[in-house]
């Protein structure tokens, strides 16, 4: 399956959101989510199915003015 | 004392964390500017270079209140979606709401951001919006539910201190109780304190202290003008006025000749 991961065209096997962070390495990691534009909270990412061409975005705390 | 939210604070200066030459400049920045809360953003995190968690770190051992922005965001939609993951990420309500859509100006878009600052007050958030000093949309803010409202002296980064004087005060004689934060556009202590003495409750800035030849001495410098400004409004300006008036008593001047005899 291809999906966009923070722009990127990406291929993944992950049946959800939890699967994806788990596979990047971001387990314990500080990050939040969004799929196709909406915030997933980390509770939901269990919940929240990935299909073909998903826009998934991951952040994490960064500089800022 | 400076009350946001309910929050009070003693220092009047919020510092942006960004641009800084390293991260132990950033840390001894804040540090000499007293601030208590500083701004951070969220963005995309990289699973080989994982800078996030890195930076989230040093935040933590700054032990000031963090205020996230939502800067990039070009919609209402984008900004929320930040404005929520932020809360997740940061464990705050706060928001420093930005809705920019003009790279040249970076002006917030006052449309998308009323949009955005209404439904967000709606979901709990503490929203601080980055707007201008349209009268009309701070207005709007309020009415959105924003508590807080923050007009731009000048566009971001341009350190040209405070462009529109008078619709500043008229801004700030408007909303008597509601604190206004002056964002953006500051470049030298002295904007600062111009805005301190106008009556503004506080100054947010960031490229002027990052991108100084000494950030540590210039957010001091910052910090004093701050200061100063608040105390200077506080102990009440005089007007000024068209023509000189002498400091020194006329009475009993020297050679001054109360009976002109001739």
């Amino acid at each position: 399956m291809q999906i966009l991961l923070n722009g990127k065209r990406v291929a993944t096997e992950a049946r959800n959101l939890d699967e994806l962070c788990e596979g990047l390495g971001f387990a314990d990691a500080k990050i939040a989510t969004a799929v196709n534009g909406s915030f997933v909270a980390a509770s939901d990412r269990k919940q929240t199915p990935l299909a073909e061409a998903a826009e998934v975005e991951i952040v994490a705390p960064r500089q800022g003015g | 004392m400076l009350t946001l939210y309910g929050a009070t604070f003693t220092s009047r200066l919020l510092l942006g964390t960004a641009q800084y030459p390293s991260p132990e400049c950033l840390k001894q920045a804040v540090k000499a500017s007293g601030a208590e809360i500083v701004t951070v953003s969220l963005r995309r995190e990289s699973a080989r270079a994982r800078t996030g968690q890195g930076f989230w770190a040093l935040i933590e051992q700054l032990g000031a209140k963090v205020l996230p922005n939502t800067a990039g965001c070009r919609t209402a939609k984008e900004a929320i979606a930040t404005a929520k993951m932020a809360r997740e990420l940061f464990g705050t309500n706060w928001v420093k709401l930005e809705v920019v859509d003009n790279d040249d100006t970076l002006q917030p878009d006052l449309f998308g951001l009323v949009e955005a600052a209404s439904e967000l007050a709606k979901e709990g958030f503490e929203v601080l919006p980055y707007t201008t000093e349209d009268l009309s949309a701070a207005e709007r803010l309020v009415g959105a539910g924003c508590k807080v409202l923050m007009p731009w002296a000048a566009p971001i980064g341009s350190a040209r201190g405070l462009v529109n004087k008078d619709a500043l005060k008229t801004l700030r004689a408007y909303f008597r109780e509601t604190p206004l934060i002056i964002d953006a556009g500051i470049g030298a202590p002295s904007h600062a304190a111009e805005a301190m003495e106008m009556g503004y409750d506080a100054v947010l800035l960031n490229t002027a202290v990052a991108k100084a030849g000494d950030p540590v001495r210039m957010a001091s410098a910052f910090a004093r003008a701050i200061e100063a400004g608040r105390l200077a409004f506080e102990s009440g300006l005089i007007e000024p006025r068209d023509m000189a008036s002498p400091s020194t008593p006329v009475a009993g001047t020297p050679f001054f000749k109360i009976d002109n005899a001739s």
